[in-house]
């Protein structure tokens, strides 16, 4: 199927949420990932507490972007149902 | 705390899910979903994620493992916040093709295949069996707690009899509320609303226990972070192996574990709920294991050494002397036990039917039997024996395993297991290639390399597998050896097991798939399947021969029951536009009773059963669509074939028509030459004879008077043929001044009648109109008009043919138009001239009983014209018929004010 070359600025802006949508998980695990490495200069051995500490912020970080994300395409998706759905798995 | 006092808030907790589920059956099935159907109570059922082994065993794997246990939940966030990868598409899935189980999932993708739904059944049960056996040891643990007076440790209580209790309990629960129905549509709402209950109590449970620990135990956050750090919990190290492995496991589960696919897919009511779930399951997922690290690293340093940090939740707050706290740790810890195994026990229960019990009984029936009779009753009732069975062999391999090790590692086994189904899944849902042959051994190699890798090695050292085994390899083949395949002997255990069986699994799918061949339902199936958001489904080739609508009623009532099957086929019916039960077997109604069917027995049961009436079964797939395109390829060509000669008719049909019209007009006009010309002679013959007798001077005067009114006649008819001609020119170069002016239709057709009596007035002729109608304001230019009723009227007077002619005239508005009509009872006009009557000189009958030139239609006609109406020949009235139409108010030119005022002025604007 052929895709426009230039959409509305609201129909830009959904596609734009949508590919933050998907990229969330990738950022995910880059935050998730990152206390692994850590090690303490002192003692070359990681350290539980700061890393907990980072992990769960980093958590409840993402946990708040998702819900905002999801919320405003739950509102954009209901505003006009045929939104999200046909973009899909062009772009997929 | 009194043994006897737990077991009675235990019993009436029991009664209170149960009253629960009962009310919310009852509410569902009178249609008042309301908040049964809300995404909250959609996101509490998916927390069944967190069983028993979250609710004990995080603590005791913090203890174990340190900041490891996190990655347990970190997977299904990630999973949940890229929701729209996966998530979505599998719930629009499962809701369309109305899949039962990820088993049936699994079939309905490659082919509808029954072997599949039985291997991934296989893996689901033996995953499943284990995790099952480790809530009942939880629940046991947990009551020993209070059973015994000091605190327990390692040792188990001699009180096996509690996990059969509650085993038994679990059965009697998932049997009321789970097999109530069906259908994949109706949903268990009694099952899914005492879970969002026990989902509840469970995080208020742990949350109060965390909260008692870091405000009342410890001092608060900053205390307990000087605790971490002092503690030896902090001393294990981040395995970046390990922490990602785990990771990538717990993100397979969340989408593979069946209990997970039973709340996620199949009971999902609404697709929006992902978009609240999306995030609101990682908050749930968060808040559960946000005070794990607090209780460990504190019941570490309060609890005797040597206690199980397994139970940590329950002892901590026994320990510091607060019973009602642990009362609630206890209830949440059985909360999670419970709805974890009532939902797997559904989940498996639904997939061993329909894989294996119900094919089974399929395939050993007496041959030739089509009528299935009583399928619902048998499903329903393996249903149940399947429940029990499950639980049971849960029980079993709990005595047996004898409550071994801790709680996280058989958590960890499970997971492993049903990561196998992953790939299968992914590829099954992105991939179009990926085939049969290929998910089947995909699956088999993946579960068999688990079963050897990692399962059968957790019954520990001369458990299943010996000792010698175990280190040297089966026959002495080191590189064979259970736990270092290839020599891999530096990899963890289960890192070095989740490495071979995917890496095996996906080499084998992939493999398996590029090398073989897709059968056509495959094919289709893939393509629905990838597809899912393109809305278009492939379509099925069925046959339409050899299905009865009858016999496959029959079929669906065994199915589904009688008044449901009946609503299913009236509403079919009702919707190819036939009335009663039995709507046509098109390949639409065989899909869609198909679909339905699937919904209750599973997509490859189904297409089974509904393939034996349509006779598909016989005829292979690949015949019937070649036989479908080729059929196709001819109707699109004759079609076309059809298409054309059909123009070419028209066209030669236009053309005959034009060719004939010219024919007679080019007769018409020598005719109209002819005619003129003796029109114009007669006249001037007889005036010429008659002025040579007057030449004559001894002609009487009375001769010679009457001889002059001759010849004054003769030149009157003369001028009026002159006139005529005239008039018809101006009229057809429309150059006529119009006169327009306001008038009542009804006097209009009075003047006219009376005008035209002296047409033949020895003729008697009776008019009759419909006075009362007639009263229709005209603006127009009536002495036209007038003129042209006339000339219709006295035309009925000289040819109506009836022995007692009679003319009707009827006037009529009808939108923006006055339309009178003027009919006799005459022979009419035949058809073949009814197209010439309206051009000059077309006189039907000869000239000298007419009495005219055959101007007058022409005329009339021009009139019309002018008058922005229209004059025509009215065929099939009995008579001859003509329909005089005109505007209300003439378009176009400004009309001049009308003299008596009575025009509506608003009709210049």
């Amino acid at each position: 199927m052929r895709q426009p070359l230039f959409l509305a600025r609201k129909s830009y802006r959904l596609r734009r949420l949508v590919d933050a949508a998907r990229l969330l998980p990738f950022l995910g695990a880059f935050l998730f990932l990152l206390p692994v490495f850590w090690r303490d200069p002192a003692s070359g051995q990681s350290r539980t507490a700061p890393a907990a500490v980072f992990l769960f912020i980093a958590w409840a970080g993402l946990i708040i972007l998702s819900a905002l994300i999801a919320r405003r395409l739950a509102r954009a998706e209901s505003g006009d149902a045929a939104g999200p759905d046909d973009r899909k798995e062009q772009q997929g | 705390m009194s043994f006897n006092l737990l077991v009675i808030v235990c019993l009436l907790y029991v009664s209170l899910l149960f009253l629960v589920a009962f009310l919310a059956d009852r509410r569902a099935e009178a249609g008042k979903g309301g908040w049964l159907r809300s995404p909250l109570v959609y996101t509490l059922s998916l927390s069944i994620y967190c069983t028993a082994w979250t609710f004990y065993g995080a603590v005791g794997y913090a203890v174990r493992s340190g900041l490891e246990f996190v990655t347990i939940y970190l997977g299904p966030t990630l999973v949940f916040a890229g929701w729209l990868w996966i998530v979505r598409k599998l719930v629009r899935i499962g809701r369309r093709e109305r899949v039962t189980s990820i088993a049936d999932l699994i079939s309905a993708r490659y082919g509808k295949s029954n072997l599949l739904g039985v291997v991934v059944t296989v893996i689901a049960v033996a995953a499943s069996t284990p995790y099952i056996a480790l809530q009942l040891q939880s629940v046991t643990l947990s009551v020993a707690v209070f059973a015994s007076d000091q605190p327990p440790g390692w040792a188990l209580p001699d009180s096996g009899a509690t996990a059969a209790w509650v085993a038994a309990g679990l059965a009697l629960f998932t049997i009321l509320f789970g097999t109530r129905n069906l259908d994949a549509d109706e949903r268990h709402h009694g099952v899914v609303t005492a879970i969002a209950l026990e989902a509840v109590v469970k995080l208020l449970a742990l949350l109060a226990v965390g909260i008692f620990t870091v405000w009342t135990v410890a001092d608060g956050w900053a205390d307990i972070y000087q605790r971490i750090e002092a503690s030896p919990v902090a001393e294990w190290p981040l395995q970046p192996g390990r922490w990602i492995g785990l990771t990538f496991v717990s993100a397979a589960a969340v989408l593979t574990l069946p209990r997970m696919f039973q709340v996620m897919v199949v009971e999902n009511v609404d697709e929006r709920h992902l978009t609240t779930a999306a995030w609101a399951f990682p908050a749930y997922l968060l808040l559960m294991s946000l005070f794990v690290l607090p209780i460990a690293v504190v019941g570490l340093e309060v609890l005797p050494p040597g206690a199980n940090p397994d139970l940590f939740v329950l002892t901590l707050p026994l320990t510091e002397g607060r019973g009602d706290l642990a009362l609630l740790a206890f209830l949440g810890g059985f909360s999670s036990a419970t709805s974890m195994v009532i939902v797997a026990a559904i989940a498996l229960a639904t997939m061993v039917s329909n894989h294996v019990v119900v094919p089974l009984w399929l395939t050993l029936r007496p041959a030739g039997a089509r009528d299935p009779g009583d399928v619902r009753g048998l499903v329903l009732l393996s249903r149940r024996f399947s429940i029990a069975a499950i639980l049971g062999l849960g029980l079993l391999y709990y005595r047996l395993s004898g409550g071994s090790a801790a709680l996280a590692a058989i958590g960890l086994i499970a997971f492993v297991g049903v990561t196998q189904i992953l790939p299968a899944m992914i590829a099954g849902l992105f991939w179009r290639g990926a085939t049969r042959v290929g998910a089947g051994l995909g699956l088999a190699t993946g579960f068999l390399v688990w079963l050897y890798t990692l399962f059968l090695p957790s019954f520990g050292a001369d458990g299943v597998l010996s000792a010698d085994l175990m280190t040297n390899g089966p026959w002495g083949i080191g590189w064979l050896r259970p736990q270092a395949l290839l020599g891999t002997a530096t990899l963890d255990p289960l890192l070095h097991a989740l490495f071979w069986s995917l890496g095996l699994n996906s080499l084998a799918l992939v493999t398996g798939s590029l090398l073989s061949f897709p059968g056509p339902v495959e094919r289709i199936q893939a393509l629905t399947f990838v597809r899912v958001f393109e809305g278009d489904r492939a379509r099925r080739g069925w046959s339409q021969g050899g299905a009865d609508a009858e016999e496959l009623l029959t079929l669906a009532q065994g199915i589904l029951g009688a008044d449901e099957a009946l609503a299913f086929f009236q509403a079919e019916a009702a919707f190819q536009g036939k009335a009663g039960f039995l709507p046509d077997t098109t390949p639409d109604f065989i899909e869609a009773l198909e679909r339905r069917l699937a919904g209750a027995v599973g997509a490859a049961t189904a297409h089974a059963m509904v393939a034996q009436f349509t006779g598909a079964a016989t005829v292979s797939a690949e015949e019937l669509m070649a036989v479908a395109s080729e059929a196709q390829q001819i109707i699109e060509y004759s079609a076309e074939i059809e298409a054309k000669s059909a123009e070419l008719a028209r066209t030669a049909r236009a053309l005959g028509e034009a060719n004939d019209k010219l024919r007679d007009l080019s007769v018409q006009k020598d005719a109209f030459l002819s005619q003129i010309s003796h029109e114009l002679r007669t006249p001037m013959t007889s005036i010429r004879a008659f002025s040579e007798i007057l030449g004559d001077t001894d002609l009487p005067p009375d001769l010679r008077a009457r001889y002059t009114g001759v010849i004054r006649e003769e030149a009157v008819r003369l001028t009026r043929l002159l006139d005529d001609l005239l008039d018809l020119a101006v009229l057809e170069n429309r150059k006529l001044q119009m006169n327009m002016k306001a008038g009542n239709l009804h006097d209009l057709i009075s003047r006219a009648v009376e005008a035209a009596s002296n047409t033949r007035p020895e003729r008697q002729m009776v008019v009759r109109r419909d006075l009362g109608a007639e009263f229709l304001p005209v603006f127009t230019d009536t002495d036209r008009l007038v003129q042209v009723f006339i000339n219709l009227i006295s035309n009925a007077r000289k040819y109506c043919d009836a022995p007692a002619p009679e003319l009707k005239i009827r006037a009529r508005r009808k939108g923006g138009r006055i339309i009178v009509d003027f009919i006799d009872n005459g022979a009419g006009i035949p058809k073949k001239d009814q197209s010439l009557i309206f051009e000059k000189f077309a006189r039907l009958t000869d000239t000298a009983k007419a009495g005219g030139a055959g101007l007058g239609l022409a005329i009339c006609r021009e009139i019309m014209v002018n008058l922005g109406g229209s004059i025509a020949y009215l065929p099939g009235q009995g008579g001859a018929a003509f329909r005089v139409t005109l505007p209300v108010r003439p378009q176009g030119a400004a009309m001049p004010e009308a003299a008596d005022g009575s025009a509506p002025t608003e009709t210049l604007s």
